[in-house]
């Protein structure tokens, strides 16, 4: 029986300052199995791998944890100790440097030497064959700042592989990944288990856990609900596990009333104007109405960001074409031009480009509304604060108080914070980058609802999405962007997941990583 | 209502708070080694004169390093000014002065050569700012490179100026200004002054909290805090007016501190200083114009450096060469004890305050106990890097 669990963990409690992240968390996971780990956001995976991966030493928490039938403590460098022991994380964003290359990434840290200076014969070829080894496509040689997003993840893995781990933790490793990219890592995942490696898989796409792994744990507010086989269970199952309840249908339903064309975008192009090639948006023309939602659909690096963001002014004076608004034409070289015009922006990363971090909650709800509250003296916080605590509240955003720090947020209800403080500048037209981003099931449909909610209110939006069926399930209209244009203009009802994967793959076979 | 929870407000302040504790050990550390002269009433006037011309640079550095940015030019800029005070002064203005107005006494005379001289050097220091700000706002120099160009520029100008001699003889009315001293009376009446707009406020805040509908602390809670407060105000004045009376840099100081205060909380400018430290690309997409703020922050320190030029050359009573050497970085020791970050989005114009308050009280505690100066930049050294590594243990402990 020895070796059959190769991590046992028991009666785990963590406690952060007013809230209890983990409460007795138990449970067993089989050698070479992949096992999956689910809950809304704030359920308490993150920090249940942290403990796990020696991010919280060992006097942080409560309960003990079994490393092949050995206790195990981890106390100074802890995450150290972990991948000696042959734990390793691999985390949600990515921790590599991006001006060196894939071999040193790899062995940052354990540089082979020679007579004290570093070996780079060795270095590389040791990472090429891990690369190799594992079949991870990746030259080796190459700056980690040129690969893409998933080609990153994967020198994550093979920096963990290479330190021969015998447990590897994904937290959510495909949140950035085009399809492809998630097709290929499946693979990799398949085949690392084919080599005797434990996996934990945490993920907001239910779709992969039951493509890959073989046993899901479900956790929810820091306790676990149950351990599944996959087999066994369906993804309603889970769901339902997750929050609590059933989920009758994956998106609300909303009432179209739309209205008059409020946005019209002819011919568009922004970037480095010089050269076809590097533009980051070409001749991109369509149009908005009121109580519309038009979503955007296109893999990674396919313009989309970059189409909002021109429209939001980032591209200042690098941009042609031309933008009316009401049916008259504007120039928009700014984002406080955009604002100005009645325009708000839910960025794709919010704590770069969304959130004030370190700030309190009602600071970063009021940041682009200031102007409200105050004369020409002074800011009228308590008219303010009492504002802030209205929109705070319509959202359910989960906080003990508005002074809370918003760091100290979960993701879905940071999200709320950045969806909030653009409510509260009661915008005409409202981009959402992928909002639902790394988000859990239960936050997910509160924003589906609410989008629906200002759609009926007649507020023009346009929604970026990196998953098909929410697209589909949402929007009004698809426009499917790639590679900086827009190959097409889908209406609701025409509108099927193959469709919008040729336009969005430019109707060539989509090669992958 | 839940989720307008007062209580995490004074779990902030609590950092203020040690930093006044430390303050009070260091003072009573001295008072003990210097056998009580640290705590006479002239030392204790003296230290609070001291500290002035460095807390003008401080409190602008605050803001500077909230914005993320640092000011390495100051202490130059503040000598360069300082010697173009002492310029006018004494080279320029008397013959142009006499000439204009032949009939004024030499009174008269002196005091409208430190008016000009005033309104001149403000200029002068606000100019600078522009200059520096615009470089750094807009054509985007990192602000370490453009201000230690600054920094130079000025150090050299200041020899230019001075042709390396040390420039006498300043009018009475400017020396006054740094090294006169507030009517004892008067100081009594500003106090009154001080503790009514203390109660005043205290009640004008409750009103606020209930008109919408937030909990709000027992009345004698609020009404002990702000006895607390006049407290000290009034304790403050009982004690220098022992002496000869609140001294005239720290009514100043005391004065900009306010302003700049109200200005870092309670206007949009202020909020956008923050927001913009904590997180400039976020602070861009919510449609603020950071450059302009940049800017500002740095006009704001360029006037105040005119501010502590003009006081330097009133308490040295001549315009020296090595006029503020080395105030820039006393003004940043000053500001992250008191908690500011460099890497932006913390720090406060109290907490900065006090920072510089424990540099000079140490200064001034090892001068009464005859230390060697080498011994003094020494423990100073060692006081800021402690003070550092105790905000950072304390964080660490926290999260």
């Amino acid at each position: 029986m020895k070796d059959e669990y190769i991590l046992k963990i028991e009666n785990i409690i963590k406690d952060f300052p007013g809230i209890r992240a983990l409460s007795n968390v138990s449970f067993k996971i089989k050698k070479g199995d992949i096992h999956g780990l689910c809950g809304e956001n704030g359920a308490g995976k993150s920090t249940l791998v942290k403990i796990l991966a020696g991010v919280y030493p060992h006097n942080t928490y409560k309960g003990k944890i079994y490393f092949n039938d050995e206790e195990i403590e981890f106390t100074h460098f802890s995450v150290r100790q972990a991948i000696k022991k042959g734990i390793a994380i691999v985390y949600q964003e990515l921790a590599l440097i991006p001006e060196m290359t894939v071999g040193e990434n790899i062995f940052l840290g354990r540089e082979p030497e020679y007579k004290g200076t570093i070996s780079w014969d060795r270095l590389f070829s040791d990472a090429k064959e891990i690369l190799k080894k594992y079949k991870l496509n990746i030259p080796f040689a190459a700056k980690v700042s040129e690969l893409s997003v998933g080609q990153q993840q994967m020198v994550e893995i093979a920096k963990a592989l290479s330190q021969k781990v015998k447990v590897l933790i994904l937290d959510e490793p495909t949140s950035a990944l085009t399809e492809a990219e998630i097709n290929s890592l499946m693979e990799i995942l398949k085949y690392l288990k084919h080599n005797g490696v434990t996996c934990i898989y945490i993920s907001h796409k239910l779709e992969e856990f039951f493509r890959i792994t073989d046993k899901i744990t479900v956790l929810r507010d820091g306790l676990v609900v149950d351990t599944v086989r996959t087999a066994d269970t369906t993804e309603e199952e889970v769901i339902a596990m997750m929050v609590g309840r059933e989920m009758k249908e994956r998106f609300p339903i909303r009432n179209r009333k739309i209205g008059e064309k409020i946005l019209e975008v002819k011919n568009l192009s922004a970037g480095n104007l010089l050269a076809q090639s590097k533009m980051a948006i070409k001749n991109i023309s369509f149009d908005l109405r009121k109580g519309e939602v038009l979503g955007i659909a296109g893999l990674m690096g396919s313009g989309r960001s970059e189409l909002v963001t021109t429209i939001f002014g980032e591209y200042g004076k690098h941009v042609t074409g031309e933008i009316f608004l009401e049916g008259k034409p504007i120039k928009i070289s700014s984002a406080r031009e955009a604002v100005n015009y009645g325009i708000g922006l839910v960025p794709e990363d919010r704590k770069k480009m969304g959130l004030v971090l370190m700030q309190a909650i009602y600071k970063n709800i009021s940041l682009p509304n200031i102007r409200k509250f105050s004369n020409a003296l002074s800011v009228d916080k308590y008219k303010e604060l009492n504002e802030c605590r209205k929109y705070a509240d319509s959202l359910n955003i989960k906080t003990p108080s508005l002074f809370a720090i918003t760091e100290s947020l979960s993701g879905g209800n940071q999200q709320k914070v950045v969806i909030a403080k653009w409510l509260m500048s009661t915008p005409k037209i409202l981009i959402l980058d992928d909002p639902t981003r790394g988000i859990d099931v239960g936050t997910k449909y509160e924003i589906y609802k609410l989008i629906n909610k200002l759609a009926k209110n007649g507020i023009a939006i346009i929604m970026i999405s990196s998953e098909l069926e929410e697209v589909l399930g949402m929007s009004d209209r698809i426009m499917v962007m790639h590679e900086g244009k827009c190959t097409g203009i889908l209406e609701r009802k025409a509108a099927t997941q193959k469709k919008v994967m040729a336009l969005a793959t430019g109707t060539k076979n989509y090669s992958g990583v | 209502m839940k989720i307008l929870n007062f209580n995490r407000k004074i779990k902030i302040d609590i950092k203020t708070y040690t930093l006044i504790i430390a303050l009070i050990i260091i003072w009573l550390l001295f008072g003990y080694l210097t056998g009580g002269i640290f705590f006479y009433s002239r030392n204790f006037s003296n230290l609070l004169r001291q500290m002035t011309i460095i807390s003008f640079l401080s409190i602008g550095m605050t803001l500077v390093i909230i914005t993320g940015n640092i000011d390495l030019s100051v202490g130059s800029l503040t000598g360069f000014i300082s010697i173009i005070a002492a310029y006018l002064q004494a080279v320029m203005l008397p013959e142009i002065l006499q000439g204009l107005f032949p009939s004024l006494s030499t009174e008269g005379l002196g005091i409208l050569s430190t008016i000009v001289t005033i309104i001149i050097c403000l200029l002068v220091g606000l100019l600078a700012g522009i200059c520096q700000g615009y470089i750094i706002a807009y054509l985007k120099v990192p602000a370490f490179i453009a201000t230690l160009g600054g920094m130079l520029i000025f150090r050299g100008a200041i020899l230019g100026v001075s042709r390396g001699r040390t420039i006498v003889p300043i009018e009475n009315s400017l020396r006054w200004v740094a090294q006169g001293y507030l009517p004892k009376k008067l100081g009594i009446l500003v106090v009154a002054i001080a503790i009514i707009v203390i109660f005043l406020m205290s009640l004008q805040n409750r009103k606020k909290k209930k008109q919408y509908g937030f909990e709000i602390k027992p009345f004698t809670y609020d009404f002990l805090i702000a006895s607390v407060y006049s407290v000290l105000v009034l304790g403050f004045v009982l004690i220098v007016n022992n002496y000869r009376g609140v001294p005239n840099p720290v009514i100043i100081m005391v004065v900009i501190a306010i302003l700049v205060t109200y200005l870092a909380n309670n206007t949009k400018f202020g909020r956008y200083v923050y927001a913009l430290g904590g997180n400039i690309e976020a602070t861009k997409f919510s449609g603020i114009n950071v450059q302009v703020v940049i800017f500002k922050v740095f006009i704001l320190m360029g006037l105040l450096s005119g501010v502590a030029g003009i006081i330097l050359t009133g308490y040295v009573a001549a315009g020296t060469i090595g006029g503020g050497m080395n105030y820039e970085l006393t003004a940043i020791a000053g500001c992250v004890i008191g908690g500011a970050s460099l890497s932006g989005g913390k720090g406060t114009i109290i907490g900065a305050l006090i920072g510089s308050l424990i540099m000079a009280s140490l200064e001034n505690g090892m001068s009464i106990m005859n230390m060697s100066v080498f011994w003094q930049y020494i423990v100073k050294g060692l006081v800021l890097i402690l003070a550092v590594y105790i905000d950072v243990a304390s964080k660490k402990n926290n999260s």
